[in-house]
């Protein structure tokens, strides 16, 4: 059972990470956000479940959808914000944008816009936790469609016979773009893959913030202890396109609205007034202090200037010492 | 001073560099107790270090310059190695994706001080996936930083300061150069990058070039003296940074350029060479710069085939002559 303090912070979490979004979307239909946007929409319990199951210095390593995780991971919304509009004031001093969205003195290892390329750096940070002693562990979020690619056998592979502290977070919103996930891949679940490198799985509902956590705390222990990997499948589904000007006519309207039934910030916030961690009222006020939050975030973003065209130049290379 | 191979002066800097930063690991295939790397350059390095430090890893290129990658922003100070030049292909993505542009695109947060060393060039038979010569793809994508040693007395300082140096540092090797010897200071030493080295003074021609060509272009030098041309040979020791000015200064001197690598001709190193001195030395030229290379084929194995391929000795002093 967990506690009422962790059910309280699971739908934090959630809820601030669906607000972000919203307001991301917002904006973009202003067309303040240059570029494209991957949206975590729908996806919340994910980011929620696998952060409050972290320390603040625990690694996760994100992907092109990584707005959800930098945020739950508790990334300044601001400097996050900001990023997103291509501004000096990003965490990325406006380099990264959404794809590369960062903020790395909160445990974010970065956000890769090469899908599956984040699997091996997790092994390498993992590596550098257990070899420094540090007893930190490393989340790597990736998609379905990442679990189709080469590094997915090698990391999982090496994180095995070294036993590394890292947990594999699958996220399998069922489609790659417009691939759905059976079409790529023969076996039920992604998770299934997992027992080829003797890595012990799991498949639970993304969408629930409590059964993903409960998941990576049991993941995060075996990690700590030393007894190395574990993958956790979280099945779960896009709200939205998979970019913002995919419509996702691909999906099956039965499927959709199955899916659109289940809100994660309504499923979290359920569970945690019955088991009497929350009330309506208490959860209102959490949803009002996080909306003044995000729209402080937006503010701030849309006030702050552009990085000088000069500055193109700078970040190439870290200073050598003399 | 104590004289010893190229091979043994790289150990000996990896060595030190160990013993002095416990944050220091090896990585990569085949470098630990069985067989102490493909070219012998770990060898009882892991009997010394442990098998923690010195790592064996499955043949999964990749990840080991990602895992080189999670490791150096993470705190470590990897040393990762591809077993050859030609096998970085697998790995692209995380050199040119990932180290290098990391510090940029996350706007300074991090930075990602690594080292991958390989191992380029011909001379071995061993065919188009063992032999080539790719440093131009690396020199080509911003955010690396790219050493090429060619000498014992070299390597070691260089190896040194790139483990030292808090950016992705690419240390490329030649097949061919292992075993050359010369002496090595006995002292501690660092070789600062984006130092160029005159290898031999001369008066008409500048040769510049790099890795095993360097030993190519000193016979021919050798030679062309007893012909009363006078050869400047430099040796860049890294292409980024590249130390444009001691070669300019050379050519300003000498007022005609020969450039040489083991490379494919089209869109290699020595073509960035020859644009570069004609931007900034064109009024001090006497006559055109001449790239000598290989030809646009993969590398073949026969050995008159590879003979053909690989630039040699005659060659060179055949583009020297024709300008002087
Ligand atoms: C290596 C690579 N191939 C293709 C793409 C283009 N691309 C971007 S996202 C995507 C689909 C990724 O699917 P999945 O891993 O399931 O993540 P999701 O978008 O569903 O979150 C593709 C093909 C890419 N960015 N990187
Ligand atoms: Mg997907």
């Amino acid at each position: 059972m967990v506690d009422k303090k962790t059910l309280v912070d699971l739908y934090t979490r959630t809820l601030k990470v669906r607000l972000f979004e919203s307001k991301v979307w917002d904006i973009f239909g202003q067309n303040l956000i240059p570029g494209t946007l991957h949206l975590y929409l729908g996806q919340e319990a994910v980011a929620a479940g696998v952060t409050a199951a972290l320390k603040k210095t625990d690694w996760i390593q994100s992907t092109h959808r990584g707005h959800g995780h930098v945020v739950a991971k508790g990334a300044d919304m601001k400097r996050a914000m900001a990023e997103l509009l291509g501004k000096s004031t990003g965490s990325c001093k406006g380099k990264g944008g959404s794809m590369h969205i960062t903020q790395f003195d909160v445990g974010v290892l970065g956000a890769t816009g090469v899908v599956a390329s984040g699997l091996p750096i997790a092994v390498g940070a993992a590596l550098s936790c257990k070899m420094r002693g540090t007893k930190d562990v490393v989340a790597c979020f990736f998609g379905d469609g990442a679990s189709n690619n080469g590094t997915f056998g090698e990391s999982l592979n090496m994180s095995s016979i070294w036993k590394l502290p890292v947990i594999w977070v699958v996220e399998n919103n069922f489609y790659a773009m417009g691939t759905p996930i059976k079409w790529t891949c023969p076996s039920e679940s992604i998770a299934q893959r997992a027992e080829g490198y003797c890595i012990p799985s799991k498949v639970v509902d993304g969408n629930n913030a409590l059964e993903v956590y409960e998941a990576i705390v049991e993941a995060v222990e075996r990690a700590r202890k030393g007894d190395g990997p574990s993958l956790v499948e979280c099945r779960t589904y896009r709200m939205k396109g998979h970019s913002r000007f995919d419509p996702a006519k691909y999906r099956p309207k039965e499927e959709t609205e199955y899916w659109l039934s289940r809100d994660p910030v309504e499923i979290i916030k359920k569970i945690a007034i019955e088991q009497g961690a929350l009330t309506e009222k208490e959860a209102e006020k959490i949803e009002k202090k996080l909306q003044k939050e995000v729209d402080a975030a937006a503010e701030f973003a849309i006030k702050s200037e552009y990085p000088k065209p000069e500055e193109a130049l700078e970040d190439v290379f870290a200073e050598e010492a003399a | 001073m104590t004289e010893m191979t190229y091979r043994e002066a790289l150990k000996q800097g990896l060595r030190e560099e160990m013993q002095r930063d416990e944050r220091v690991f090896i990585m990569g295939e085949d470098v630990g107790k069985n067989w102490g790397g493909a070219f012998k350059v770990t060898k009882g390095l892991a009997e010394e270090f442990g098998d923690e430090r010195v790592r064996d890893t499955p043949i999964s290129e990749n990840t080991i310059a990602g895992a080189a990658v999670g490791a150096a922003i993470t705190g470590l100070r990897p040393v990762a190695e591809i077993m050859f030049g030609d096998l970085i292909t697998l790995a692209m993505d995380q050199v040119c994706n990932q180290a290098a542009k990391m510090r940029y695109m996350f706007g300074g947060q991090t930075s990602v001080p690594l080292v991958l060393r390989t191992v380029f060039g011909g001379g071995k038979n061993i065919a188009s996936h063992h032999s080539q010569s790719l440093e131009a793809w690396f020199m080509h994508t911003p955010g690396l930083k790219i050493a090429l040693p060619a000498f014992a007395s070299d390597v070691k300082g260089l190896i040194k300061t790139a483990i030292r140096n808090p950016n992705p540092v690419l240390f490329f090797e030649h097949k061919l150069v292992y075993d050359k010897k010369e002496e090595v200071p006995d002292e501690e030493y660092l070789i600062p990058f984006g130092e160029a080295k005159v290898r031999r003074e001369g008066a008409d021609v500048t040769i510049w070039g790099t890795m095993f060509m360097l030993h190519k272009a000193l016979d021919a030098a050798e030679e062309l003296a007893k012909e009363g041309i006078s050869v400047e040979v430099i040796d860049p020791r890294t292409l980024v940074p590249l130390d444009k000015k001691t070669l300019l200064d050379s050519v300003k001197k000498t007022g005609r350029l020969v450039v040489v690598t083991e490379e494919t001709k089209t869109g290699a190193t020595t073509a960035e060479i020859a644009a570069m001195v004609q931007e900034e030395a064109f009024d001090w030229l006497d006559a055109p710069i001449i790239r000598v290379n290989a030809p646009d084929t993969p590398v073949p194995f026969s050995p008159p085939l590879e003979q053909f391929f690989i630039p040699d000795k005659k060659r060179i002093m055949d583009a020297v002559r024709s300008i002087v």
